[in-house]
Parts: C-alpha cells; sequence; structure tokens
C-alpha cells in the first residue's frame, strides 16, 4: 500500500521545472510570464507542503524511496525522502516565505532586462529546490546536494551583477567559506560511513551505540564545521555581510530566512547525535552565544541598512546556535521560524525603501521615511519590535524560551545573551529611527522620487508583518499558558529520543515559575530602555562627518576580522603557492629534470670526442679495456 | 556456452580504429581526411555502445578473444573486456569524437597525417585497455605514445621541440624500467604445455601466468618500484609530473585533449591491472609512501593551479591534483574508494576535455590564454559561459554532477584508510574552489576590455561537443548506479585479492 507522502517528489521538482523552463527559455520568454513561472511554481509547491503538513499532523510520517543513488558493495545511498514533522515545518516556510518572495521579486527586478530577469527567476527557483532536496533528504548525502546546491545558488545570486567585480568577489567568498564549512560535513559523513557503513538518518540514529563516544564528539564537531559555515558562525561568518552584494530580494530568502538556517535544520536533524555529545554542545553554545555578541556589537554601528540587518541575522543565529548548544531544540527551530518571518520581512522592507531611494543604501542619508511610505513604514515597525522582542510579537515567545533554557544550563550564557537582545533592540531602533523618523537628509532628486512601493512589494509585506506578529503564539511559554507550546507538542516526536536522555538532567535545574518572570521582566524591560533610547536619539539624527577613534573605529571596521583573516590565512597561502611555483616546481623539481637532460648532453658531446676515426686511437683503447679486463679478471 | 557468436568485441575495437588510421594517411585531401577521421570514430563509439550493450545481456565468452601468435616464447594477441576494460574503452571512443567535432574547424597543416596519427593512437589506447598478455600490453603502451611525439613535435606550440623533449625523456625511461620489470617477470613464469601435457614454452607472457609467478618480497619490493614510477610518470603523481604542464600547453589542443582525458588513465589503469595483483606483498608495504606522495602532489598541485595565469596550465595542475587522489585511493585498495575510481577514471576524461574545449575556443578566436588578458566574456558569449560554469562546477565535484559520486567515494576510502591523510587530500575541495572561481571570474566575468570585446558565441561544433559533455555530466551525476554496475566485476576482484 503505498503512502499518500509519496508524492511529495513533487514539491522539489515544481521548482525545477521552473528553473528549466526559465533558465532555457530566458531569451524567449516576457518579463511576466518569467515571473509567473517562477512564482507559480513555488505556489505550487507551498500548497502540497500545506498537504503534506497536515498529513503529518494527523501522524502520518514518510520516507519516500525513489531509487538507488550509489548502490555499492560498500554503500548504499536511495534517493530517499524524510517527510516528517521537522521537515515539514520548514517545508512551509521555504515555499511560504519562498513564494512572497517571487512576488516581491517580480516588482523589484523590473528594471533587468527580460532575459536578465528571467535568468534571476531561474536561480531563485533553482535555489527553491536545492533547499528543498536539504531538508527533504532522508540521508546526509541527498541533504549534501542541497546543502552545496544552496550554496551554488547563493553564489550566483550574490554575482547576479557579474560587471561589477566586488560582488564577484563576495560571490567568491560566499562559496569559498562555504566549502570549507564543508570540508567538516563531508569528514563528518566520511567518519560514519566508515563506522556504521551509512549515511542514512534512521539507521545512523539506530545505531548510535555502536559508536564510541570519541567517535560522537568527533562527528558532531565536525558536523558543527559544516553549519559555521553554512550558516554564518564563527569563524566562517565573514562571507555573509558581504553576500549583501547580491539583489535584496535575495538577502531576504537567501542570506536571511532560509539557506543560513540549513546549520540549525541540520544539527536539529541530528540531535540524537548531539545530545550525547557535551563537549560538542559547549562548543556549540559558546560559538553561538560569541558570535551573536559579536555581530551585534558590529550591527551598533554600520551606516548601510542591509549591512545591519545582516550582522543582526548572524547576531540572530547565534542565538539559534545557543539554543541547540543548551539542548533546546524545539527552541532554535521556532526562532528560525519567527525569524524567517521578520528577518524576510524587515529586508523586503529595506528593499522598498531602497527602491524608492533609488538604490541608496547608506542610512546618514535617509531619514523622514514615515510620512512617505506608509505601509512600508509599519510593518518595517512590526519587524523590528518583533526582532527586538518585545510581547506580544513573534520573537519575544521563541527568544525567551532560548534564553530561559540558556539560563537553566548556565546563568552566563543567559547573561551574555540578554545583553545581546539589548544591543539588538538599541541597533534595529537606531537603523528604523535614521531611515523613518526625523527629517530626509537625502537629495532633492531622491526626495522627489520617494514613494510607497507597488502593491507586488506591499502585499507580501503585510503578510510577513502579519506573521512577524502572531508567529509566536504557537509557542506561548508554560507559565501562561500550560497547553500552549503547540510547536512543542507537534516537534516532540523529532526530538522525544533526545528529551528523554537530557530530562533526567534537567529535572535539577528546572526553573521555578518565578523565576522565568523575573528573566523575562528583565530582558524585556532591558530591551524596551534600549529601544526608547535609540528611538529618541537617531530621530533627531543629524548628518555629521564624525572622526571614528578608539574602540567605535574598531567596530566600525567589524574588529579587522577580514583584515585578519587575510594577514594569516590568504597571504600566506598567496606565498606558499608562490613559492612552490617559482622555486620548489621550477628551480627544484624541473631543474633536476633539465639537469639530467644537460647531464646526458653534455656527456655524449664530451664521449663523441672519442670517436676520432683514427684506427691507432681505437686500438690503444682496445688494448687498454683488455687490460683491465684482464686485471680484474686477476683478483676474481 | 554460446559457441555461435560472430562478433567478438575486443580486437574489433583495437583493429577497427587502426585499420582507419592507416587509411588516413592516404588521402589526399585535408577536408576528407577530416571527415573520414570522424566517421570513423563515431563508427568506433557505436562498437564500444555495442560491446557494452553485449555485455551486461551475454556471459563473457564473446569479452574476450585470443591468438596464439608467438607460441613459442608464450606470447599470444589476447585481449578480454572486463568492467574496468569496458568503462575505459568506452571513454576512448566517446572522447575522439566529440575531440573531432569541437576542433572541427581548426585547420592542420597535413591533415591526414594528423587524422591518421591520432587514430592510431586510439587503437593503441584501446589496445592497452583490453591486453591480457604482458607484450601486448607493452606493444600498445608503447605504441599510443609513439604517435604523440610527432604529433606535439609536428604541430605543437613554439617550445614544442623542448616540451617534446621532456615528455619523451620522461615516457621514454618509464617505459624502460617497466620493459626490465617485464622480462623479469617473464622469466619467473612457469612453464606453459599444451592440452597433451608437452611443453610449448618455458615461459609465458600471459597475464595470468604474470600474476602466478612467485617472487618473494624482495623481489617484489624493487619490481614495485620499475613499474610504480613507469605509470606514476604516466599519470603522473608528484614528482614525476613536471613534464605535463609544458606538454600539455605546448600540443595542439585535440593532441592535449587526448594526452588529458584518456592517456593519463593508462597509468591508473596499469596500476590496477598490473602492479597491485602482481605484487600485493609490496603494495601492503608502499603503500603508505605511494599515498603520501599522491596526497602531497594533491595539495601541491592544487597551489599551483592558484598561482597559474596560463590557463591551460591552471588545467594542467588541476588535473595533476585529480589525478592525485585517484592514485591514492587506489593504493588503499578500499572497496568504497576502488569503486569511485572506477567512476571517476570516466568522469574526470569527461570533465577534463570540457575545459580544454572551451580553452581552445578562446584561444582560437583571441590568440591569448593569459588570464590577465581576459575579462567579461560572458557579456559577449553567454552561452559558452554556461558550458563553462556546469564543466567549472562539475570540476571541482558539486554534487549532481558527474565528478562528485567518485570523489565522495575515493574520499570516504582515503578516509578509511586514514583521517589525517584524508583530511589533508580533502583541503582539496576548498583549493578547487579557490583556483577555480577565480578563473571563472577573471575571465568570464567583469566588463569587456579592448580584447574580449571581438569575443563571438560559441559556432553549432562546440555547442554540439560542449553539449555532449553537460548532458554526460548530469547524467552520470544524477544517476551514476549503470556506471557502478559496469564496473562491479573489477572491483570485486581487486578486493578479493587483497582481503
Amino acid at each position: 500500500m503505498s503512502n499518500t507522502l509519496q508524492i511529495v517528489w513533487l514539491i522539489p521538482f515544481l521548482p525545477l521545472i521552473g528553473f528549466l523552463i526559465n533558465g532555457l527559455g530566458r531569451n524567449q520568454l516576457s518579463k511576466s510570464l518569467a515571473g509567473i513561472i517562477g512564482g507559480g511554481v513555488v505556489l505550487g509547491s507551498f500548497l502540497i507542503s500545506l498537504f503534506v503538513f497536515f498529513q503529518v499532523k494527523n501522524g502520518n510520517t514518510h520516507v519516500a524511496h525513489y531509487f538507488d543513488f550509489i548502490n555499492t558493495g560498500s554503500l548504499k545511498v536511495g534517493f530517499d525522502f524524510q517527510i516528517d514533522q521537522l521537515s515539514s515545518l520548514f517545508l512551509l516556510i521555504i515555499t511560504g516565505v519562498g513564494f512572497l518572495i517571487h512576488v516581491y521579486s517580480t516588482s523589484y527586478m523590473h528594471e533587468e532586462e527580460s532575459n536578465d530577469f528571467a535568468k534571476y527567476f531561474a536561480y531563485l527557483n533553482l535555489f527553491v529546490f536545492s533547499m528543498l532536496l536539504l531538508v527533504m533528504g532522508g540521508n546526509y548525502i541527498i541533504m549534501f546536494i542541497g546543502w552545496e546546491g544552496v550554496g551554488l545558488c547563493s553564489y550566483l545570486l550574490i554575482g547576479f551583477w557579474f560587471k561589477d567585480n566586488a560582488n564577484n568577489d563576495a560571490a567568491n567568498k560566499a562559496f569559498i567559506m562555504n566549502r570549507i564549512g564543508d570540508f567538516g560535513f563531508l569528514l563528518a559523513v566520511f567518519w560514519m560511513i566508515a563506522k556504521l557503513h551509512t549515511a542514512d538518518y534512521g539507521l545512523v540514529f539506530k545505531n548510535v551505540d555502536e559508536l564510541t563516544a570519541f567517535d560522537i564528539t568527533g562527528i558532531t564537531l565536525l558536523l558543527f564545521v559544516g553549519a559555521t559555515g553554512k550558516s554564518a558562525q564563527i569563524p566562517l561568518y565573514t562571507w555573509l555581510p558581504d553576500a549583501m552584494a547580491g539583489p535584496t530580494p535575495v538577502s531576504a530568502l537567501i542570506h536571511a530566512a532560509t539557506m543560513v538556517t540549513a546549520g540549525i535544520y541540520m544539527i536539529a536533524r541530528s540531535n540524537v547525535l548531539f545530545t550525547i555529545a557535551p563537549f560538542t554542545q559547549s562548543v556549540i553554545a559558546v560559538i553561538g552565544l560569541a558570535t551573536a555578541v559579536l555581530a551585534a556589537t558590529i550591527a551598533l554601528k554600520q551606516n548601510d541598512i542591509k549591512k545591519v540587518l545582516a550582522y543582526s541575522t548572524v547576531s540572530q543565529l547565534g542565538y539559534m546556535f545557543l539554543g541547540l548548544g543548551v539542548g533546546a531544540y524545539t527552541g532554535a527551530v521556532f526562532h528560525v521560524m519567527t525569524h524567517a518571518f521578520f528577518k524576510a520581512l524587515l529586508f523586503l522592507g529595506a528593499g522598498s525603501v531602497i527602491h524608492a531611494m533609488g538604490g541608496e543604501q547608506d542610512m546618514r542619508n535617509m531619514g523622514g521615511l514615515k510620512k512617505y511610505m506608509s505601509i512600508t513604514h509599519i510593518t518595517f515597525l512590526l519587524g523590528c519590535l518583533a526582532i527586538a522582542g518585545m510581547p506580544p510579537f513573534s520573537g519575544f515567545f521563541s527568544k525567551d524560551e532560548i534564553l530561559a533554557e540558556a539560563f537553566a544550563k548556565n546563568p552566563v550564557y543567559w547573561a551574555v545573551g540578554v545583553l545581546t537582545a539589548f544591543m539588538t533592540a538599541f541597533y534595529m531602533f537606531r537603523l528604523y529611527a535614521m531611515t523613518f523618523l526625523g527629517k530626509f537628509r537625502g537629495t532633492h532628486e531622491q526626495e522627489h522620487h520617494l514613494h510607497e512601493s507597488p502593491s507586488p512589494i506591499t502585499v507580501p509585506l503585510i503578510i510577513l508583518a502579519i506573521l512577524a506578529v502572531v508567529g509566536g503564539w504557537v509557542g506561548i511559554p508554560k507559565v501562561f499558558m500550560p497547553n500552549g507550546h503547540r510547536l512543542e507538542a507537534f516537534l516532540e516526536p523529532i526530538f522525544a529520543q533526545s528529551n528523554a536522555k537530557v530530562a533526567a538532567l534537567r529535572e535539577a535545574h528546572a526553573l521555578s515559575n518565578t523565576t522565568e518572570y523575573a528573566l523575562m521582566a528583565v530582558s524585556v524591560i532591558g530591551a524596551l530602555i534600549a529601544l526608547l533610547y535609540a528611538w529618541n536619539k537617531f530621530s533627531k539624527y543629524e548628518k555629521i562627518r564624525e572622526e571614528e577613534t578608539g574602540i567605535a573605529k574598531v567596530i566600525n571596521n567589524k574588529w579587522y576580522v577580514d583584515e585578519f583573516y587575510n594577514a594569516i590565512i590568504v597571504k600566506p597561502m598567496q606565498s606558499i603557492a608562490g613559492f612552490f611555483s617559482n622555486v620548489v616546481e621550477k628551480k627544484g623539481i624541473d631543474g633536476f629534470v633539465n639537469g639530467v637532460g644537460k647531464a646526458v648532453n653534455y656527456g655524449s658531446r664530451q664521449i663523441r670526442l672519442l670517436q676520432t676515426g683514427q684506427v691507432s686511437a681505437y686500438m690503444l683503447m682496445m688494448v687498454v679495456a683488455v687490460l683491465i679486463l684482464f686485471i680484474i679478471q686477476l683478483f676474481l | 556456452m554460446d559457441q555461435d557468436i560472430s562478433i567478438t568485441f575486443p580486437h574489433v575495437l583495437i583493429f577497427f580504429p587502426l585499420l582507419a588510421g592507416l587509411i588516413t594517411f592516404l588521402f589526399k585531401k585535408d577536408a576528407t581526411a577530416k571527415t573520414w577521421a570522424l566517421f570513423s570514430s563515431i563508427i568506433t563509439l557505436c562498437i564500444s555502445l555495442a560491446s557494452i550493450y553485449y555485455a551486461s545481456n551475454k556471459a563473457l565468452s564473446g569479452l574476450t578473444f585470443n591468438y596464439e601468435w608467438l607460441k613459442y616464447i608464450g606470447a599470444s594477441f589476447s585481449v578480454s573486456l572486463d568492467g574496468m576494460g569496458r568503462i575505459l574503452t568506452l571513454l576512448t571512443a566517446i572522447s575522439f569524437p566529440v575531440i573531432f567535432v569541437a576542433t572541427y574547424r581548426n585547420e592542420y597543416k597535413n591533415a591526414n597525417t594528423f587524422y591518421g596519427l591520432l587514430l592510431l593512437t586510439q587503437a593503441a589506447l584501446m589496445g592497452v585497455f583490453l591486453a591480457t598478455d604482458a607484450l601486448i600490453f607493452y606493444f600498445f603502451w608503447e605504441l599510443a605514445i609513439i604517435p604523440v611525439y610527432f604529433l606535439c613535435s609536428k604541430w605543437g606550440g613554439e617550445k614544442r621541440i623542448q616540451a617534446t623533449f621532456k615528455f619523451f625523456i620522461y615516457t621514454f625511461t618509464g617505459s624502460l624500467l617497466m620493459l626490465v620489470g617485464i622480462i623479469y617477470i617473464y622469466l619467473q613464469t612457469s612453464p606453459v604445455n599444451d592440452k597433451a601435457g608437452a611443453l610449448v614454452s618455458a615461459h609465458s607472457f600471459a597475464m595470468n601466468y604474470f600474476y602466478a609467478a612467485q617472487l618473494t618480497a624482495g623481489q617484489q619490493n624493487w619490481l614495485f618500484w620499475l613499474f610504480f614510477i613507469a605509470f606514476a610518470i604516466k599519470m603522473p603523481v608528484f614528482p614525476f609530473h613536471t613534464w605535463q604542464p609544458d606538454t600539455y600547453e605546448q600540443s595542439p589542443s585535440a593532441v592535449t585533449m587526448v594526452l588529458s582525458g584518456v592517456m593519463v588513465k593508462m597509468g591508473l589503469f596499469g596500476v590496477i591491472r598490473w602492479l597491485l595483483p602482481m605484487f600485493p606483498q609490496a603494495v601492503a608495504k608502499f603503500d603508505t609512501v605511494v599515498i603520501i606522495l599522491s596526497v602531497t602532489g594533491i595539495v601541491y598541485a592544487s597551489l599551483l593551479a592558484i598561482r597559474q595565469d596560463d590557463l591551460k596550465r591552471l588545467v594542467a595542475y588541476s588535473s595533476i591534483a585529480h589525478i592525485g587522489l585517484m592514485s591514492a585511493t587506489i593504493f588503499t585498495t578500499k572497496q568504497i574508494g576502488l569503486e569511485g575510481v572506477m567512476i571517476q577514471m570516466f568522469n574526470h576524461g569527461i570533465n577534463i576535455i570540457g575545459l580544454w574545449i572551451v580553452i581552445e575556443m578562446i584561444e582560437r578566436q583571441l590568440g591569448v590564454r593569459k588570464i590577465s588578458q581576459l575579462s567579461g566574456i560572458a557579456l559577449k558569449a553567454p552561452a559558452l559561459t554556461i558550458m563553462l560554469v556546469v564543466i567549472g562546477f562539475a570540476n571541482i565535484a558539486l554534487p549532481l554532477t558527474n565528478a562528485f559520486v567518485g570523489e565522495f567515494m575515493m574520499f570516504s576510502g582515503l578516509f578509511q584508510f586514514n583521517i589525517w591523510i584524508a583530511a589533508v587530500a580533502l583541503l582539496s575541495i576548498v583549493l578547487a574552489a579557490v583556483y577555480t572561481l577565480s578563473m571563472v571570474q577573471k575571465v568570464f566575468y567583469g566588463q569587456v576590455n579592448t580584447l574580449t570585446a571581438t569575443m563571438k558565441e560559441i559556432s553549432a561544433n562546440e555547442q554540439v561537443a560542449l553539449s555532449i559533455i553537460v548532458v554526460a555530466i548530469f547524467l552520470s551525476g544524477i544517476y551514476p548506479q549503470p556506471l557502478f554496475d559496469l564496473t562491479k566485476d573489477t572491483v570485486t576482484d581487486i578486493i578479493t585479492r587483497f582481503k
């Protein structure tokens, strides 16, 4: 009897078809047709995903096998899709937010040539396809196909405007940094295959007892290396801010809502392994927290509207890793969801602003946009409140859940996390105030062109704003409502095995209701103060040339991390390559080979001289030779 | 057993291109020679495809051919199509028509000789991949190299004489060492008797006699190196590689494609077919040395590729890195790795020929191969750029392109041999991304310059050749299983020897 979920292949297949049509027909298709195809296929996937979601909600989960990808004596990898609570949730986020961004793009990218327009939608569809493979794959290898596929699409879309080499540099950086992460991911998979002869989720998790503690720590740490690349964590985060070189809807979809959460998905998927690797968990929590703080400090001083959002994404991803590190898997996934709503909203709002400003991204030249673009303004404000963790907006619930569990694990985690939350509220309202409040600081020409964006842009904003407001209500903390956390109940089967393992440990640290209220109060009140301070300060912002000094200058220059990497990795690699190329290869190996050649030449030239053509000389040589042989004979 | 099989494929795969090559010399007109070469190579491809279809449907009886040739010294013309032979003859058979189509617009002086020599090379390559007799193997090994000397020295670039000389010295040294080894082992083989039990010859060149030769550990130790150096030069493995960038740079494009796509596989093939089964004890002893050498080569060549400004040299070093991975994996004798090597030998050939076609097209149009002089070609030739990007990403083994599965399994095999060696080798996936993407960026993206402003879009014949390559990349990338099935028997055979 075949499962109704066997049809899930359609979900990634539709965007693939969209990619092929738009890609191959890019010179023939009109812009509107390209947009309809590009958006339509994702809408189709979304509808099927909805159906799938309700199937899963009713308890129907399924691993669909389509064909053997690799089937040899040593390894069996099926082209399998695993449909369960976790993947169906991600399916909804990817196709839902993805569809809205396709709609938005039809207007945002309208000034492109029609073949570039179709190419853009082809890439976007290819991205959705890859992302879907990533979350649907039934084993680490299919996941890796999607994993590298989204990296490829990210590369193609960051470098979409390839005439400008700065964009290409950013694209290369993104791909290469991701590849460094993939290095870890692949080693982890090789490790699993070496020990368990499989990379299937089901089999790996079932046979996890066959692994030694060393294996598990090694595998999980290496998987985490993969996650730091894709999800922009220390030390591999620097590509994400540069990735803002791509079109803004791309930043919203790929570099905020979906692709960068792949690392969180992967670890949540592998929760069985991570839960029994306490060392790895601590590493994840510390790295996540460090990334959250570092990125937040940088965001404080950025003036490019997209850069602020980019660092804010890095920082929020840090929160999610903190959640994973303390075992708050549900919280991390919850934050992925709410973050997808409000960060996509913020990016698309920023895009609407940039569009109105004629491509301007510097907030110092903005201000007072409130009166020109009311829908963008209101929706953006809602997004800011959500990310700042103001109740009852979505970010409050998910962030609070992570912070509460962090406190249970280690109050220091909580303290740093809450400090980051204050900074988040500050820089987001700095951004908001500099953009929408105060006086307009741009040129007259810009001011003349200011307008609200058309409906393909504003409708997605409105929908996302609604989600950013209410999205958190699926996870109301137990202190407010005993059965309020619907998401936790939904995801329960995924994390059951892990939860059972940590339950015993958690008992000791269970928070009392009073503590939980107190923690909430601290974070909300603190954030509110930061928010109001920034609001007040930056609505009066005047453009002045300020020379940054001291710590401000260091932060403004992003802690000089790029320069540091350049000095310790890029430059040395270039010099070693140069040394190998000029010295070892040319003078060493080739020198030796040519030397042998020359020696043979020289030798033959000398020996040639013996051939004088005089019979007497030959005679002499013969006699000498015979004598030598004779002498040798005597001694033997 | 089927006694009425009239076609036995292996020797047809050798004799047809041989005959076609000899006929080519007779043509007076250049265009006729070129057309004939293309036509005959397509026929060869059909024969090869038929042989594979046949192999999957019938017993192996039609896949060996034996002619008692020099009976009294124990040499016979015996050839056989096993799994590895099938995949490599298929590669040889596909490569030539693709190369002929891609370079169809090139005018070579004395085209009849040029194409005749190329077809002789094809015949000899088939012979190498099919031979089950050491003397025949050696004969074809040499026959494959000799036409290349002439092709390179007559039709090559400016520094062709130097490059050919170097190539000659290297390969000749290797061949001589191998010849010494073959003769020595021949003298250790057991006598051949006919059915009646009468002595036919004192020794034999037959492969199974070579496998069964009683060699002491000491003998194996030095024989191993004689053969290894010969094969290592051919592949090439670090540090025997310096002939390669020069030769690739100076050879005419069609020859470079044959050399890098197919001929380097002779070395890998030689190790699998001859070296591993003959010297199992020496392999067990020297595996780590060889693997470290190969892995050093991977990182070394990848780093060098980053520094190259000449497109041909960049691809040459990239290929050295890829071959290094295959060579390292072979010596682990891990099943998963060997399965990867089998399909990678095929896929590497496809990808690198694709890269050469693109480079050849740029050079023919613009007269330049220097990366620093090129820019913005994507604006002038978008279709070419798409093809190149696909091939480029296949070259760095992106999943769903052909190289991914093979590389994945090879690295997996290396990992099972030693985790640290695997980690060092795996650095190449990062380095490969560095040099490939930076090349794509500098040559294809950015603004056009005065030179590249004259660049024209891909022509019909190149489109055909590159499309075949791109289709092959995706086909075996998405559904690699048929290639695994094709080569299963060879892997099983090696694994059982080393268990």
